[in-house]
């Protein structure tokens, strides 16, 4: 299992990291600092789950959502978007972007996970 | 100068308590707003964030060293020991929170705005720049970590409106 998390905050994606490791799925984490940074990690690197912030300087999450959605190979890809942007027309943004779920900045460990879980269809 | 209703503080009082209190656990207890005539803050650092939309300027975070290290250590789970770029990171993040979940309030209030990604300056006097003619409130707070404080710039504008 191999994950993306995107967020120009060196603070949030070691947040999101310790998190993941926490609720069981840190074992292959890869970082980006923006939109088109992880562009570039992604060109190497396949993955299966993308963790995103939406305010990030360079490329937004958005505009990055927008460019992953536009590219076929990533078809299978689940996105959560994590932001700090939690205003109702923020949110159907991003889901008419492309993504597959939401965090609204703080978040609990008990809610990532079960975000995730619903994007790879874990839950019942 | 212009006046700024306390509908467009309380938003960010209210962000500031919850936020504080949730990835810090700390709980804060606000002082009397004051009006500030320049620029200059006090403290050692602050996380600021551009705001525009239906009102445009800025909210800052501004601690002291000592009250900035308690926070961003709470906030990480990490041992703090000075202000470098992890630690002024983690106050643009904490910066970026309260005015993100300000933004909410708005919204709910049929109050649409725009929020920039944060910058953090550090060192002793330092200044925030502020739109001409906007006022700055400034609201103090206490806490077990120490003392730090929110600085609210905002100009209501019909701009942005739809």
């Amino acid at each position: 299992m191999k994950i993306i998390t995107v967020d120009d905050s060196s603070t949030m994606r070691r947040i999101i990291k310790n998190t993941l490791k926490r609720i069981g799925y840190g074992s292959d984490v890869l970082e980006a600092g923006d939109g088109k940074e992880a562009l570039e990690v992604l060109s190497n690197n396949s993955v299966d789950l993308i963790i995103t912030d939406w305010n990030m300087p360079v490329m937004d999450g958005l505009a990055f959502v927008k460019s992953i959605r536009s590219d076929s190979k990533y078809d299978d890809v689940p996105i959560i978007m994590v932001t700090t942007e939690a205003a109702k027309e923020d949110i159907i943004t991003a889901l008419k972007a492309g993504v597959n779920n939401y965090v609204v900045k703080p978040f609990t460990p008990d809610v990532l996970k079960d975000k995730i879980d619903t994007v790879l269809g874990k839950k019942d | 100068m212009a006046k700024l209703n306390v509908e467009w503080i309380n938003p960010f009082i209210e962000a500031t308590e919850e936020i504080i209190d949730t990835v810090a656990m700390i709980q804060v207890k606000r002082g009397n707003l004051a009006l500030k005539k320049d620029s200059t803050v006090a403290y050692d650092v602050s996380g600021i964030i551009g705001i525009t939309g239906e009102a445009t300027g800025s909210i800052a975070l501004s601690f002291p060293k000592k009250s900035a290290l308690a926070v961003v250590s709470n906030f990480t789970g990490e041992d703090v020991i000075g202000i470098d770029n992890d630690t002024t990171d983690a106050i643009g993040e904490l910066t970026n929170m309260i005015a993100g979940r300000a933004k909410k309030i708005f919204s709910e209030k049929n109050i649409k705005l725009k929020i920039s990604v944060p910058n953090v300056v550090v060192g002793k006097n330092h200044s925030i720049s502020t739109p001409k003619n906007a006022p700055s409130i400034v609201i103090p707070f206490e806490s077990d970590a120490g003392e730090f404080a929110i600085q609210v710039s905002l100009m209501p504008s019909d701009k942005g409106k739809e």
